[in-house]
């Protein structure tokens, strides 16, 4: 396998957008095999796929709807069974600073 | 220098449905929090959106009613963000196939007094489409408590072209844009519950500049009087950081509709990249002819065109179709009414309706729908009031105790004693003689072709008809005596 | 033959439970003891609920008793991959993320199970979020190969098919996004199906790349492999993406045809990199099956070539958006050092997810993220088309495809550490999954070290019926599925 980088992956700036702490080291490590898989992937860019539909289903199926009848949900016990935190049957979260 | 001001609009208005829009839990405001949730709307591992059909009937039919262009095959998408009250960290929505394209707002400018029309203009919109709220957070002083009772309820996004010149224009759009969602059923628009909510994206140019300033976004204009005075305070904000010889900078503002102050929200540290792809969770929507011509069939008049068919086809005056037209119950009322009694009268409903029943519905704080006073009880009224069974004060006293009770006026007239004396023939022209004989200078006035002397003679007469005598007969019995002397 | 009864065939142990030869509480708890005896080695459980699984059993008897068994699972222990949602029960895709998260509902598939009188029985390991070849991608530990404790089970659905070739599960459900379950099920001498894209509703499936995953059975035999898709398969109304078709009675359709069937061989999946053991066994089967009368004729998938890449990128940019729900907000892990509400995300990632994880994020996010999108993600998508136009094109020709099921047989633990070496075990799986095709795994033999391998059928669109009646042709001549691992 060859070793590259890849010059376009700012790293940081992905990993902000993707919400994850990297340390130092996964930084380096990430960056050296992404750079790897994207130097792989660079051969699809040899593909001619003019005139090309492109696919983002399997199977074209169009109009899946419902009814518009409601159903009952969840308990907010049940609902915040899983919650880390929570007070007055809602999620606490650190104060969000819009 | 003179400045323009350009204008767009982002307008985000709740659809109105039983069930949330990709799942079947309720859809609901002021219910307690958490209650309206359910593994869907909480995005728990392993949950898939399903389409609700009512939300996409509702926004294809708002389309129609702003003349959209429907998008004959339209699709979702992911827009990727993370925010706590975002339950999957990404919005289902549409990017580039939205539902709908093009279309216009009609609106109407302040006219130069409140009684005559201003200028008609129509606003182009750039798109409308679906997508789904996000729950709402609560904020305290070290925390903030999510509640998702909102999260996953059918959003329109509405998106008018930069081609508002002024705050005016700006309300006028929202305005109208209101009334024709409440028309259609689509939204009740309630912005104080959330239900319609506005962004104004501002810019200012020297005017005969062609090429748009630099833009600010307004958030948080949570009333329409807040949406005018936040886009007016801005406008002079921008031209006064130009006359300083200060540069605009692109920035999001907050407007506190308390203060009338904007400030600078604090620009996010992380630029925004939404990472737009189609939702592969969902399958594209194909609208055909069919479904919208069912929809077409469903759409009501709206607020303008009623106003003119009102003015044309009933000889309204502004004063009245401007006010009957905004709400689509009272233009129903109006019309049922006038059904009745035909539309030579329509003046006379429109006058009942605007002044006594509005009156009495403001006093009782009743929507009209509440209203005991039915088209059956106007049309009654008038009827009595045409056939001088009751008199113009009578009449009015019967509307107030017809709106109490509900009762039918004629009822009331006798439960009352208001309807007019049934004065008899020989009666009234003893009355007349009388008032004529005691007035000789009326009756010379009169005869010299002075025609209002003849008023001089009513007074006495209904005096002596105790306020009931029917003013047309009165009229009509004392010129005939004259014409005899 | 008590002790034994977790070995064998769902369609044997239904007679035995029909005749009351064994009750499904006597079968669970083998099932249990088996586990309990052998799964200190094997490590294919995260998790399970003794208590639950004897009740259920329980439960099945007494409508047994009554008369109203509900048809072949009736009874029948069946173990989850835990990304498979259990109403009340732990649901981690083994990961830190969700180590303490308890599912408030079914799976469509589990409901299903649950209506067929299956016994729920245990949640699986697998790689993280089902991500990767191995099972080594858990945050709870690898699950090994019961063949070679040693090497791995395969994966990502390595607890699925490890625990049932050693016989702590009678079926088992994974879920198959590359290769997920078709590979384990190679390297574990089991049978593995795919199915069709929108065949079985992914409802309650925690996804990993929404347009290729798919649930399927693992089972000891391909009849048996017929019951289980038959149970869980059919239309949803959860799943946008689910198919109005009929389901078919697989199982008696798989015996109804017997061929013979027009094979295609891709030629593409026969090149550097595959195994000559591998090869070797691919080769018998392919002229035991022109020995039956058969076509054998080659094909050609020109893109196959491309896969791989079209794989990467379509499956981590779905992956990395699925993803993002994982945050420590609503539930799972929140890291304590969070000192604001930003603060969270970035720290409970980064102490939730695991290392294949984070890769698989990072690559997703960047070829979603702008100015790259065309370049990639859309490219990926018309790619796609090519690749799915490549079978199609095919089966004008023929009625299935035969090709190895994973170039290797099971690999030591660790012996594969770079992600792109690892990636290329998919290379014959993920097209099937491209193009949204059913395809299965059946036992073809084994290497001369002992190691099972896989047959790999290809079908057209909603053909499981044919794909499972030439699978069971084969191995009804065959007597692969009688050996059992001996766990030392
Ligand atoms: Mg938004
Ligand atoms: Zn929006």
């Amino acid at each position: 396998m060859t070793m590259s980088s890849a010059p376009d992956l700012n790293i940081d700036h992905v990993a902000k957008l993707a919400r994850l702490a990297l340390t130092a080291e996964e930084k380096a490590r990430f960056s050296q095999q992404l750079g790897d898989v994207l130097h792989h992937i660079e051969q699809l860019g040899k593909v001619d796929v003019t005139g090309v539909e492109p696919t983002a289903h399997a199977f074209p199926i169009t109009n899946v709807w419902a009814d518009d009848i409601a159903r009952p949900g969840l308990t907010v016990e049940t609902a915040l069974r899983n919650a880390p935190a929570q007070r007055d049957n809602m999620i606490v979260v650190p104060k969000v600073v819009e | 220098m003179n400045y323009e001001a350009v204008i767009g609009l982002e307008v985000h208005i709740q659809i109105k449905t039983h069930s949330k829009v990709f799942t079947r839990v309720a859809a609901g405001y002021g219910q307690p929090a958490n209650t309206l949730t359910d593994p869907v709307v909480l995005a728990l591992p392993g949950t898939l959106p399903v389409m609700n059909k009512a939300a996409l009937d509702a926004i294809i039919k708002a389309g129609l009613l702003l003349g959209c262009e429907i998008a004959p095959v339209c699709k979702w998408d992911r827009k990727n963000y993370f925010y706590p009250d975002s339950p999957k960290n990404y919005q289902i929505s549409q990017y580039d196939q939205p539902i709908c394209l093009g279309g216009s707002v009609e609106i109407e400018l302040p006219g130069p007094a409140r009684n005559v029309m201003g200028e008609h203009k129509r606003i182009p919109l750039t798109r409308i489409h679906l997508e789904e709220d996000v729950g709402k957070l609560n904020h305290f002083a070290t925390e903030s408590l999510v509640d998702y009772n909102r999260a996953g309820t059918p959003l329109m996004e509405i998106v008018s072209d930069p081609a508002m010149h002024s705050a005016d224009e700006a309300f006028a759009y929202l305005t109208s844009l209101r009334a024709t969602m409440i028309y259609g059923g689509i939204s009740d628009c309630d912005m104080e519950k959330g239900q319609l909510r506005c962004d104004a994206n501002i810019s200012i140019r020297p005017v005969g500049e062609t090429k748009l300033g630099t833009k600010v976004e307004l958030k948080n204009l949570n009333s329409i009087s807040f949406v005018r005075d936040g886009i007016a305070h801005e406008i002079k904000r921008q031209i006064a950081v130009l006359e300083r010889g200060g540069t605009l900078v692109q920035e999001t503002r907050d407007y506190d509709g308390q203060t009338g102050a904007s400030q600078s929200l604090r620009s996010k540290e992380m630029a925004h990249d939404y990472r737009y792809f189609p939702d592969p969770d969902l399958m594209p929507v194909k609208v055909d002819e069919a479904w919208q011509e069912r929809l077409r069939a469903e759409c009501p008049e709206l607020p303008f065109p009623k106003q003119r068919r009102f003015a044309e086809s009933y000889q309204l005056p502004y004063t009245l179709t401007s006010v009957l037209v905004w709400d689509r119950t009272l233009a129903d009322f109006f019309e049922s009414t006038v059904k009745l009694v035909g539309p030579a009268k329509a003046q006379a409903v429109g006058n009942w309706i605007t002044n006594d029943l509005l009156r009495e519905l403001g006093a009782a704080h009743l929507e009209i729908a509440a209203s005991k006073v039915s088209p059956a009880h106007i049309a009654a009224l008038i009827g009595l009031f045409d056939a001088g069974s009751v008199l113009t004060n009578a009449a009015k006293e019967i509307f107030i105790e017809m709106f109490a009770t509900g009762d039918l006026p004629g009822a009331i007239a006798d439960r009352r004693g208001l309807r007019a004396a049934p004065t008899d023939a020989g009666e009234l022209e003893q009355w007349c003689r009388d008032a004529i004989a005691a007035n000789a200078k009326a009756v010379a006035e009169f005869k010299a072709g002075k025609d209002s002397a003849i008023n001089a003679f009513k007074g006495p007469v209904m005096k002596a008809a105790k306020g009931k005598a029917d003013p047309k007969r009165v009229d009509a019995a004392l010129r005939q005596l004259l014409a005899t002397m | 033959m008590a002790d034994e009864l977790f070995f064998k065939p769902i369609a044997e142990l239904g007679a035995l439970l029909e005749t009351k030869a064994v009750s499904s509480v006597e079968l669970t708890r083998a099932v249990i003891a088996r586990t309990k005896a052998v799964d200190g080695r094997v490590r294919a459980f995260n998790s399970y609920d003794e208590a639950d699984a004897i009740a259920q059993a329980a439960a099945s008897d007494v409508r047994r008793a009554a008369g109203q068994a509900r048809g072949p699972l009736e009874g029948i222990p069946i173990g989850l991959k835990d990304v498979i949602s259990v109403a009340g029960q732990p649901l981690t895709a083994s990961s830190k993320m969700l180590a303490n998260f308890v599912s408030p509902y079914d799976a469509t598939v589990t409901a299903k199970l649950k209506g067929a009188g299956a016994v729920i029985w245990g949640r699986l390991n697998c790689d993280e979020f089902a991500m990767g070849s191995s099972t080594e991608n858990s945050a709870f530990g690898p699950t090994v190969n019961p063949w070679d404790l040693t090497r791995v089970p395969g994966g990502s659905s390595g607890g699925s098919s490890a625990a049932l070739a050693a016989g702590e599960a009678i079926a088992t459900l994974g879920s198959d996004t590359g290769g997920s379950i078709r590979q384990p099920a190679a390297l574990c001498g089991v049978v593995g199906l795919k199915p069709t894209y929108g065949l079985v509703s992914r409802y309650g499936l925690i996804a990993f790349a929404s347009s290729l995953d798919q649930i399927g059975p693992f089972a000891r035999t391909v009849e048996d492999a017929a019951i289980m898709l038959e149970a869980i398969a059919g239309h949803d109304p959860l799943d946008s993406t689910s198919f109005k078709a009929d389901v078919p009675d697989y199982r008696a359709e798989a015996k109804r045809h017997q061929g013979p069937w027009r094979l295609g061989i891709p030629k593409e999946y026969f090149g550097a990199g595959l195994d000559p053991e591998v090869n070797a066994a691919v080769e018998r089967a392919i002229a035991f099956y022109r020995a039956q009368g058969c076509e054998i004729k080659e094909v050609s998938l020109p893109h196959t070539q491309y896969c791989l890449d079209t794989y990467y990128i379509i499956a981590t940019a779905e992956a990395s958006s699925n993803l993002a729900r994982y945050d420590g907000i609503r539930y799972g892990h929140r890291s304590k050092e969070a000192k604001d509400a930003v603060d969270i995300y970035f720290k409970s990632r980064a102490e939730g997810f695991g290392p294949e994880v984070k890769r698989r994020i990072i690559l997703g996010t960047y070829v979603l993220s702008s100015g790259y999108y065309d370049a990639f993600y859309l490219r990926a998508q018309k790619v796609r088309t090519l690749i799915r136009q490549d079978f199609l094109n095919a089966y004008r020709e023929v009625d299935a495809l035969l090709t190895p099921t994973s170039p290797v047989p099971a690999f030591k633990l660790g012996e594969k550490s770079d992600p792109l070496a690892l990636y290329l075990c998919d290379i014959y799986t993920i097209g099937v999954n491209l193009a949204g095709l059913p395809a299965l795994s059946v036992p073809c033999g084994f290497t001369a070290g002992g190691l099972p391998i896989g047959l790999q059928l290809i079908g057209q669109p909603f053909a499981e019926a044919n794909l499972l009646a030439m699978a069971r042709v084969y191995e009804q001549a065959h007597d692969w599925r009688l050996k059992h691992p001996v766990l030392p």
